[in-house]
């Protein structure tokens, strides 16, 4: 298997698929000459040309409403909106339009679209370019919401995001670009709406995706050395949830955590924590914990975002809650 | 265009007219829910764009647009049907006045925010483009989207990308109860686009074949060049916004004043020679029994069962 990085990955996936389907073009603001903000559009342009790699004005609400339309007459667009924070000027078109199209038609209708944006914090970019909006999207039936956390993941679960008839929204964490990992020569997939067990244990389940499945697996990490065995799932995919592998894990661990990186009211964690009292009451014995960003507007100063974002040490404190035992700390920072 | 073709539009005109009176009747009764947005008034528009049109070009509408699904082809049936909330109404009852969608006639809505239409149609047109074809794009929309950035950001890109789009602007003369010239710094609505470089005219909307005309040049430039054009058609709606409207924004008199332009009648006299009177009465009966059947068939027709309500939310 190949080395590459998350960026890389995305940038395959969406080769493959220009080269696999005639109809499969890509439209946003800086994807080509510039090559995307964070270059994931690399060399697209150069092999496609711009009929299919669309560079537009900066107008949000008209990019994603071009990608619509294009849809609806039987175009398969990659719209990219170049953070997630400028989606907000698109949402008319992405929950007024794209996710209700097909209901309002009376199943007439198909909108093969998806919707790529980087969101996330960590990079000192402040308020107005730090946002995790998922759950705006997952509040939305007639979307479907991927977030995945690995090079692996990005390019199997951007291509089925591609290949699937309805609106996706595809979440890239921008401190992900840069991380490698294994990436497979040969075509593959990865199946929308099935979680993957990161890591096995038996004590507790943390629960994540994006960014924060690194947190989890770190915190677990650590855990680990003080006889903490801990069960690390990655959802890949929001919506649709698998929570049959979380009720799984719970069978056996009777105890969650969650670790988002969004905001805890209304957040992902949220709807995770009310699905599963239902679904798994009988095999939890403890409270359900959540970790997630502080709920404040992301500050620029370097201390205080950190301190805004869950961390290692937030996921070990909310493991030793649900054991009810004293926390310990790490002594790494 | 032919005698025929002429007399084949002002039957859509009648049927519309019909088709809407009867509506408004219906939602009185209580068979039609919701919002009612009635077309009357304003049938020179949709008849005069949509009848240029060849079958493959694409049609899209904001949520007035009962007369632009009718005119294009949509069975009156089906329509009424839809607004009754049955299983065999345009899109099975799930969209209802809003939103009215026929793909065999390429009528792609139906849409309920102001100006959400235009970047559609824009994407429609890109995709034309794409795939070098020429059909070309027919977008209708109020007076009230021009005040709305959606316009603003689809007209740009029409004109930077020589999209086939012909934007239709129905100047009604209200943004729901708000004269234009209370909304925009123009009154002038076609000069609101005049700043992105395209083709852009106004046309007195209640004259279908003033509208015809237009369509027809809009057409010409739109399929051979690639040209996007803005048309404010200039109309009037006799009824008000909605069924809900009290209607104390405007007086009775200009609404009468309006009333003597009206665009079915106008053809009507336009036409003499052509249309004789026994020919309009017949045009008179036989959309007459149209509407009832219409009726009768969304009335007879089921309600989709309630296992239908998940439903068309995923393909």
């Amino acid at each position: 298997m190949a080395q590459m990085t998350y960026r890389q990955a995305l940038n395959q996936a969406m080769r493959e698929e220009m080269q696999r389907d005639p109809d499969v073009y890509l439209i946003g603001e800086d994807v080509g000459e510039y090559e995307g903000a964070y270059k994931v559009s690399e060399g697209l342009l150069q092999e496609f040309g711009p009929k299919r790699v669309i560079d537009t004005p900066i107008s949000e609400e008209a990019i994603a409403g071009a990608g619509i339309g294009s849809a609806m007459v039987g175009l398969r667009p990659i719209v990219e909106m170049m953070t997630i924070n400028f989606a907000l000027l698109a949402m008319d078109q992405i929950v007024n339009h794209a996710a209700k199209l097909r209901y309002m038609s009376g199943g007439q209708l198909k909108i093969p679209l998806v919707l790529r944006a980087p969101q996330g914090a960590g990079m000192q970019l402040g308020a107005q370019h730090s946002q995790n909006l998922e759950s705006w999207f997952l509040h939305v039936p007639g979307l479907k919401v991927v977030a995945p956390s690995t090079p692996y993941d990005a390019k199997g679960l951007l291509k089925s995001s591609i290949r699937d008839d309805n609106p996706v929204i595809f979440f890239e964490h921008e401190l992900l670009y840069g991380v490698k990992g294994e990436v497979p020569e040969e075509d593959y997939s990865v199946p929308l709406g099935v979680a993957e067990v990161r890591r096995a244990g038996s004590d507790v389940t943390i629960v994540s995706y994006l960014r924060m499945v690194n947190i989890a697996l770190g915190a677990a990490k650590a855990l680990e050395s003080q006889g903490v065995e801990a069960e690390v799932i990655d959802l890949r995919t929001l919506k649709p949830m698998d929570l049959d592998t979380l009720v799984g894990s719970l069978k056996k661990t009777h105890r969650l955590v969650v670790v988002e990186e969004d905001y805890k009211t209304c957040g992902t964690g949220s709807e995770i924590v009310a699905s599963l009292q239902k679904e798994a009451f009988d095999y939890l014995d403890a409270p359900m914990e959540r970790v997630a960003t502080a709920e404040v507007p992301m500050p620029y100063a370097k201390n205080l975002e950190r301190a805004a974002l869950p961390s290692e040490q937030s996921v070990i404190d909310a493991v030793y809650r649900t054991l009810a035992r004293e926390t310990y700390q790490l002594t790494r920072v | 265009m032919d005698k025929q073709e002429k007399i084949e539009m002002y039957r859509q005109m009648v049927l519309i007219r019909k088709f809407e009176d009867k509506a408004g009747e219906m939602y009185m009764q209580g068979k039609i829910g919701g919002f009612l947005h009635l077309y009357i008034g304003q049938e020179a528009v949709a008849v005069g764009f949509i009848s240029a049109l060849r079958p493959d070009d694409y049609v899209i509408g904001a949520y007035r647009e009962h007369g632009q699904a009718l005119a294009r082809g949509a069975d009156p049936k089906r329509v009424m049907a839809e607004l009754f909330g049955r299983s065999t109404g345009l899109s099975r009852g799930k969209g209802g006045s809003m939103h009215m969608f026929d793909l065999e006639h390429n009528f792609l809505g139906g849409h309920g925010i102001v100006g959400g239409g235009m970047p559609l149609a824009a994407g429609m047109g890109l995709a034309v483009n794409y795939r070098e074809t020429d059909q070309v794009v027919t977008c209708f929309f109020g007076d009230g989207a021009v005040n709305e950035g959606a316009f603003h950001e689809s007209l740009n890109l029409v004109s930077l990308w020589n999209l086939p789009v012909i934007y239709v602007c129905e100047n009604n003369q209200y943004g729901m109860g708000t004269a234009v010239a209370r909304a925009s710094s123009l009154p002038e609505i076609f000069r609101r686009a005049q700043c992105y470089d395209l083709d852009t005219e106004s046309v007195d909307g209640m004259d279908v074949l003033a509208c015809r005309d237009a369509a027809d040049r809009a057409i010409r430039r739109a399929r051979k060049e690639k040209a996007p054009r803005f048309i404010e058609a200039v109309t009037y709606r006799y009824r008000g916004h909605s069924m809900a409207d009290p209607g104390t924004y405007r007086t009775k008199e200009e609404i009468e004043e309006w009333r003597t332009k009206d665009p079915i009648e106008r053809f009507r006299q336009s036409l003499e020679g052509t249309l004789t009177a026994e020919d309009a009465q017949r045009i008179e009966e036989e959309m007459n029994s149209v509407i009832a059947e219409a009726v009768e068939f969304a009335d007879k027709s089921e309600e989709l069962p309630a296992e239908a309500l998940y439903e068309d939310v995923y393909a």
